[in-house]
């Protein structure tokens, strides 16, 4: 770990000049990933701005029937906020199917965003690793990928052995799962000013720069996520597949939230996907292969080959492909009932 | 007081804090180092680029192979008491890297935070040569194990008996499968850590090192230290007098110990080195298996051979064995059989002793293959096992000394339930979720070595007893603290035992379950042998009526000494170190095995596990919901201390069965799994209910006090049970540990 000096402004102006002051400044809200980044060798900031005593520490109703999260609202504290239980299950579900409770204590919504892969290649900052080392290889390709992405990466790219920009590395969050489902909009604020970012634009896909996790522009702080009304109370599930039962990163995980009729027609639905892609992966195909039908297996399962339609697998991976159809299966039966 | 739950004595200090372990011992001046590892294989450091580290302040030191102090050269002077045959790894010994993530240099700093940022300042560059790590790539090279002092305990396989082949081609029913096993390590909630403390030597002497270390032996630790370091042993203490969980690891003593004492002589200063959790990698592991198993039987149930043959990785620089084996040809009655043990020398750390070291492994393998050959002869697998039940080992051609093996699966099975089994695999449901039952024999090894024990009786009337072993966390403190407190009739809260301390009489290192047996003994001698005191001082009283007394005439009760004939003729004993002149009563005793009445036996300790799994009949997740383990090991010291020796073994089986597995990229020749977020052991939620029976047995000839360990027989037998388990449930049968939801698809 290096040193680096520490400040902890409570004006949001405050917190964008001293970022702005350093080429090499980050964010630290609680610090749960990159404190251990740090350690690690792999992230070396020489200057963190603490953004926990900024005004942005509340959950508040919008007018028009959504909800807005605080970027530095601990998990644990979003997680059981009455009005998310009330209005957002998914998201209640979600948070606590992640880490465990001394982490959700420290763990903030804002910083929860901007968790990096678990990939071990990334972590070890011995080994090769495009998205750490930009252009240095790709060791996980060949070599140990459990828990690496089926979907979202640039398959030419992986075949090639000496690619300087292959990654099949995998966003690890379990609470942007959920956000990705409910359509969440990530508000930042910047040099450039105010703008809104909807969740499923705030993360990107690993391309030719894997190094760039998310489009988060220099200097740029998040201030809130907010929640649209529509919350899917009735309807809705969080599946997740892991090593152990808790304490464990997603093998698959999925989200789903459902409107159903009376008729037991589903009209609307949501199906976000955790541990498969470089971001929470969604496809609107796969979801409007359920709109207006009976909700069986069949259904479920064609959706299911949708969403992972064109999945690869790298070898210790590949189990993925029919594990991840299966838990959207089961995700969709347990939202129906 | 022998047989009583008593809490752990060392618990209060434990969870307030007090108990200090090896990197909290504070001393002035005291400096900081930290570890550079490799990032290659296999090769050798063609340049340490240092300049870096060394202009950060603070930074004293970047030692390296080319500045260290003089190391001795012979591989005799680094063995210690658990060293397999060849060649013992030493830090910083010369440019060559033999695995990936060897240390190559140490950064010592006045504070850990710039000696830990120093260290990521050190460019190396290497000469990188060609690595092999993976083990069922290199099969073909397997060799036989040279055999090195370590084997008294750790037999190879005997020659075979019969003919195993022609009884297999012979027999009604055969089942043959392979299985790997990956590797493991230990990792024990503290890290390796080794706090060296210098003293300025004398004129004319050497320097003397007060060393806190984190070891499952603190003389073990000395050893190395002085000869390593050509120090009088005089000059070398080591302290250890508490250790956060070991497992084995401890067992060899971890090169952060010969590093921070280099850097203490070269420095001429304290210094400290604690290890990270990725470095915890970085050392001995439990070895990667590959094993061939063939069971012939007849049609009866009768079993009629046994092949059983294991290939397992070992480093270029030492034989590495464990018995993995043997115990196909001892635990059921089986007049063929052929067991076969081999090594595969890779580009990796010397593999060591981890809980159970072979049994596990082996016994695993056995025990899936009986229960196919249970579904094979259409018996009950705890019928079947039964049937071939022996009290003769036939190995050795000599009877058991105890084997209630019988009593395990009978009270075992009973708690459990299992007369409501439905043999049929996919029988047994819970709505939508498959239930499976499984179950499998455990056995480990019971055996004494010699020890010795101090015992000094204060004017206060209180008992101090002492002797240099360790508690990796099994509860030695406690036992012991029983034992002393029983033989002396004294309360629990006037006896203080003591260890971890090179100036306290020899014990080995603790591991093998043998410090129960072997240091409860040496307890139980010494305090007698202090008695034996006590009765001559009170005799030389005048009018004493223990005048003519012998030791068999009196007993020690409520802290009297008393005539057994008559008990209200009695004498305190702290009356009685009164009459020592106002001088504490010492005695130190060596405890002996009867070696002569202990040949003519098999010493084992025995078990029988009874495992529940729900599995999830789309998703195949697996959930262990309940654990029955029934033991046999003797004579049982503290019901409590003893329960949770079982209980974290069969947790840790549960984890071998489904979680744990040190994963190698052999691209790279590294470990990649090196955290405990991707090292996957199982949290609380994992866990069920579990039972633990302790069934009669007695045992005069394992020991005088007919005490088995408890350490390893929790774990042996839990992984087979739980994968017959799963197979009840689901009808595969998985080979490969850990068993991840993957293999179940």
């Amino acid at each position: 770990m290096n040193p680096f000096s520490y400040t902890r402004p409570e004006a949001v102006a405050d917190a964008l000049n001293d970022i702005g002051q350093q080429p090499n400044a980050k964010f630290i809200g609680g610090g749960t990933n990159l404190i251990d980044l740090m350690k690690v060798n792999v992230e070396h900031p020489t200057h963190l701005v603490d953004v926990n005593h900024l005004p942005l520490g509340d959950i508040t109703e919008l007018p028009d029937g959504g909800l807005r999260l605080g970027a530095s609202v601990t998990n644990a504290d979003t997680a059981w906020h009455p009005l998310v239980e009330e209005r957002y299950p998914l998201l209640s579900k979600t948070i606590l199917a992640g880490a465990s409770p001394q982490l959700r204590n420290m763990a903030t919504n804002g910083g929860n965003l901007f968790q990096r892969t678990r990939c071990y290649y990334f972590y070890d900052a011995q080994m090769s690793c495009n998205k750490r080392q930009p252009g240095s290889g790709c060791p996980a390709i060949n070599g140990y990928n459990r828990i690496h992405a089926i979907v979202g990466m640039d398959k030419a790219e992986c075949q090639n052995p000496n690619s300087k920009t292959a990654c099949i590395a995998t966003h690890p969050s379990d609470m942007c799962v959920a956000l990705a489902a409910l359509e969440a909009v990530v508000r930042v604020t910047g040099p450039n000013g105010d703008r809104s970012i909807p969740m499923a634009d705030f993360h990107r896909l690993p391309d030719t720069d894997p190094q760039r996790d998310n489009t988060l522009e220099p200097g740029e702080l998040v201030t809130s996520i907010d929640l649209p009304a529509k919350g899917f109370p009735k309807h809705f599930t969080y599946v997740k597949l892991r090593d152990r039962s808790s304490y464990a990163f997603a093998l698959v995980s999925v989200a789903v939230g459902l409107e159903m009729d009376d008729n037991g027609t589903i009209t609307e639905a949501r199906i976000a996907m955790g541990g498969v892609a470089h971001k929470p992966w969604r496809k609107s195909e796969a979801e409007q292969l359920l709109i207006g039908k009976p909700a069986t297996d069949e259904t479920f399962r064609a959706a299911a080959e949708s969403l992972l339609d064109g999945a690869v697998g790298f070898g210790h991976n590949t189990f993925k492909i029919e594990l991840g159809k299966r838990a959207i299966v089961r995700a969709l039966q347990e939202a129906i009932s | 007081m022998i047989g009583q739950p008593i809490s752990r004595v060392d618990g209060p200090a434990k969870v307030t804090g007090k108990a200090k372990f090896a990197a909290e011992f504070n001393v002035p001046n005291l400096t900081y180092g930290v570890v550079v590892t490799s990032a290659i294989a296999k090769g050798r450091i063609v340049g340490i680029d240092d300049r870096e580290a060394l202009a950060q302040p603070g930074v004293r030191m970047v030692m390296t192979h080319k500045n260290r102090p003089k190391l001795a050269r012979l591989d005799l002077n680094y063995k210690d008491q658990d060293a397999p045959a060849g060649s013992p790894f030493r830090p910083l010994q010369d440019d060559k890297i033999f695995y990936s993530t060897q240390p190559i240099a140490l950064v010592v700093a006045d504070t850990f935070e710039m000696a830990r940022y120093a260290a990521t300042l050190v460019k190396v560059a290497y000469h990188e040569e060609a690595h092999e790590t993976d083990l069922q790539a290199n099969l073909s090279e397997a060799h036989n194990p040279a055999a090195g002092p370590v084997n008294l305990f750790k037999p190879l396989p005997p020659k075979p008996r019969g003919n195993a082949q022609q009884a297999y081609m012979e027999a009604d029913k055969r089942v043959s499968g392979e299985f790997v096993h990956q590797a493991e390590h230990h990792n024990p909630m503290e890290m390796f850590a080794t706090t060296a403390v210098y003293e300025a030597p004398k004129r004319g002497e050497k320097p003397r090192l007060t060393i806190y270390d984190k070891t499952q032996g603190a003389p073990n630790s000395q050893l190395v230290v002085a000869n390593g370091l050509n120090l009088p042993f005089k000059n070398v203490r080591v302290i250890s007098p508490f250790i956060g969980g070991a497992f084995g690891s401890g067992l060899r003593p971890q090169y952060q110990l010969l590093l921070a004492s280099m850097a203490a002589l070269e420095l001429k200063q304290s210094v400290r080195v604690s290890l990270t959790r990725d470095q915890m990698f970085t050392m001995g592991f439990r070895p990667a298996t590959v094993q061939k198993i063939a069971l012939g039987a007849q049609a009866d149930g009768t079993l009629s051979s046994v092949y059983h043959q294991a290939i397992a990785e070992t480093s270029h620089r030492e034989d590495y064995t464990e018995t993995v084996v043997n115990w196909s040809g001892e635990l059921y009655k089986c007049d063929n059989v052929a067991l076969d043990y081999q090594l595969v020398s890779l580009d990796v750390y010397s593999p060591q002793d981890m809980r159970a070291p072979g049994g596990v492994t082996g016994v695993s393998v056995l025990e899936v293959a009986m229960d196919e050959m249970a579904y094979e002869v259409g018996m009950d697998p705890l019928e079947f096992r039964i049937k071939n039940f022996t009290s003769w080992d036939q190995t050795h051609d000599r009877p058991y000394s105890s084997k209630e093996i019988l009593a395990c699966y009978r009270e075992g099975a009973e708690r459990f339930g299992w007369a409501r089994r439905t043999p049929e695999p996919r029988s047994m449901r819970d709505g939508n979720v498959l239930v499976g039952w499984g179950m499998a024999s455990g056995v480990w090894m019971a055996d004494q070595i010699p020890a010795r024990a101090e015992a000094v009786l204060g004017v206060n009337g209180k008992l101090r007893v002492s002797s240099a072993t360790a508690d990796i966390g099994t509860g030695t403190y406690t036992i012991m603290t029983q034992i002393a407190a029983e033989t002396l009739g004294l309360p629990i809260d006037d006896v203080l035992f003591r260890l971890g301390d090179t100036d306290m009489p020899l014990a080995p290192i603790q591991g093998g379950s043998w410090t129960a047996a072997t240091v409860g003994n040496a307890v139980r001698v010494v305090c007698e042998d202090l008695g034996k005191k006590l009765l001559k001082l009170a005799a030389q009283m005048p009018d004493s009526p223990f005048k003519k007394a012998k030791s068999t005439d009196v007993q020690f009760v409520d802290s009297h000494m008393r005539l057994v004939g008559d008990p209200s003729v009695a004498i305190s004993l702290r009356d009685i170190v009164a009459l020592n002149g106002g001088k504490a009563v010492r005695e130190t005793s060596t405890s002996i095995p009867n070696m002569l009445k202990q040949s003519r036996y098999t010493r084992y300790t025995h078990s029988a596990i009874f495992a529940e799994v729900r599995v999830d009949p789309d998703l195949n997740v697996v959930t262990v919901s309940r654990l029955v383990g029934a033991v046999a090991a003797g004579r049982i010291i503290n019901p409590k201390t003893a329960r949770s020796q079982i209980i974290g073994g069969m947790v840790w089986g549960l984890s071998k069965a489904l979680h744990e597995e040190s994963v190698r990229d052999n691209n790279v020749g590294r470990f990649m799994n090196h955290n405990y977020a991707e090292y996957h052991i199982p949290v609380c939620k994992d866990t069920p209910d579990m039972d633990v029976i302790f069934v009669e047995e007695h045992d005069d000839v394992v020991n005088p006090m007919g005490i088995k360990g408890l350490g390893e027989i929790g774990q042996v037998g839990t992984p087979a049970a739980i994968a017959n388990a799963i197979f009840h449930a689901t009808g595969k049968r998985v080979h490969d540990l850990p068993i991840t939801l993957d293999k179940l698809l």
